[in-house]
């Protein structure tokens, strides 16, 4: 096995065209597993953490953007204010040395359908900023994730950054799960209020081969909002409609039964989790108008 | 490969170190520094939890390769040759030490905390504590010994 170690970017880049059957290794904690357990063999180990250019993250001209390597950690205590959702679902990743080596990154990387940062990245439209020293492209996060465990990532390329734009509104996020920490979600659902397109974004989590968009639960609620002249005069929202929202997201999964539980109890959980987010995030956005006023 | 790296203060050096191996299996089986304890393997347990470049990890997780020219803080390095570290002290005056296996991930994890955070709240804690498992459930008992550990730490014990 060799160990792969660039301490650039550049030179990440020129080892990953030269040697794209290496595993690429970030925070380690899902790739470790695998090693440790003898799952996985690789011929090589592709290091990325002497590569400092994409740990950090900055902000310009409305939007954020995280460095791959950026550790959970930093992202809670950093971003916390600009990204409420990301900052909350990355609050559950494992423990704190967990979420101290662990990467959005690597999360994306191992592209698992049960990824705990990908709802909240779906509900505000991330990009995923991809390169290979063919050059640098963005991907719209609905199109990063293509089968279990699978993406659109070329064998040359890597994850440099993710792009989205600071919370314009309430966001919420909530994993179903037997405790609080340390465990692979059994569903999960992140929702966003973007007020200024009067807008809900969703995503969803461990319910489908892959992470996706409650879009008809989003089309619903948006419509359902503007049609009620909800933005203008935010009211409390009605029940029905909250019910409504929710049985949209659980028609839009696509479960399995497994280890963790059933594809009956994903549904039904999902439909929860999205009614109960979705109020969240609504009196929130209307207690903060009225403090406004 | 070889690896140089610190630990406790001490430059070290691992040869003939597969690169797929784990910063805890150099410790424990090159080094013979065993106090970090090696259970799950798969960062659940805590159990192994050291600091990297000060900051709290599972050694488990962590590639060999991945320390190189790093600082590797263990169990080892708290106490001060007999002389044990405040939260040391504080697991044994509090008996929150049963068998004992969980204790090194837990003192490091704890002092790392307290490091952070002077007074924490028990929420604080029981956060911080969440990816070390006690397999006696002896949480009790490690929750009052944190507590005696940060009051004494803060001066009101």
């Amino acid at each position: 096995m060799d160990f792969l170690r660039p301490t650039s970017w550049r030179e990440a880049l020129e080892i990953r065209a030269a040697r794209p059957e290496a595993t690429v290794l970030a925070g380690g904690t899902d790739v470790l597993v695998e090693v440790n357990f003898g799952h996985r063999r690789p011929e090589a180990l592709l290091d990325l953490t002497n590569v400092t250019e994409h740990q950090g993250w900055s902000e310009a001209d409305g939007t954020v953007r995280i460095g791959a390597g950026l550790p959970y950690a930093r992202l809670i205590d950093e971003l916390g204010d600009r990204l409420p959702g990301l900052a909350m679902a990355a609050r559950t990743v494992g423990s704190p040395q967990i979420r101290n080596r662990g990467t959005l990154g690597g999360n994306l990387g191992s592209a698992s359908p049960a990824g705990d940062g990908h709802p909240a990245l779906l509900a505000s439209d991330a990009l995923v900023e991809v390169a290979s020293v063919r050059g640098t492209r963005l991907l719209p996060i609905t199109e990063f994730f293509t089968g279990v465990k699978r993406s659109a990532l070329a064998a040359d390329e890597l994850i440099a950054a993710v792009h989205l734009a600071p919370a314009s509104g309430p966001q919420q996020f909530a994993k179903v799960g037997t405790r609080n920490a340390m465990v692979i979600a059994v569903c999960t659902f992140a929702i966003a209020l973007h007020p200024e397109q009067r807008r809900v974004g969703t995503g969803v989590g461990s319910a489908a081969p892959t992470p996706f968009r409650a879009t008809a639960a989003e089309d619903f609620l948006t419509a359902e909002l503007i049609g009620t002249g909800q933005w203008e005069r935010p009211r409390a929202l009605p029940e029905l409609a909250a019910n409504r929202f929710g049985e949209l997201v659980a028609a839009a999964a696509r479960p399995i039964d497994d280890v963790r539980g059933t594809a009956d109890y994903r549904r039904h959980a999902l439909g929860v989790l999205a009614r109960r987010t979705v109020h969240r995030v609504w009196d929130d956005h209307r207690t903060r108008r009225r403090q406004c006023a | 490969m070889r690896v140089n790296f610190t630990v406790n203060g001490r430059a070290q050096q691992a040869d003939n170190v597969w690169e797929g191996e784990s910063l805890l299996y150099v410790l424990r089986e090159r080094l013979g520094l065993p106090g970090s304890k090696n259970a799950c393997e798969q960062g659940e347990c805590g159990s192994c939890t050291v600091t990297l470049d000060g900051v709290a990890v599972c050694a488990c997780l962590v590639a060999a390769g991945q320390v190189e020219g790093r600082e590797v803080g263990t169990v080892e390095g708290l106490a001060d040759g007999d002389r044990l570290s405040d939260v040391q002290q504080a697991f044994l005056d509090a008996g929150a030490v049963q068998c004992g296996f969980c204790t090194p991930g837990l003192l490091v994890q704890a002092t790392d905390l307290l490091d952070k955070q002077a007074e924490p709240s028990d929420v604080e804690i029981r956060e911080a504590l969440a990816g070390n498992l006690c397999r006696c459930t002896g949480y009790e008992k490690i929750m009052d010994a944190v507590r005696l550990a940060a009051r004494r730490k803060s001066g009101h014990a």
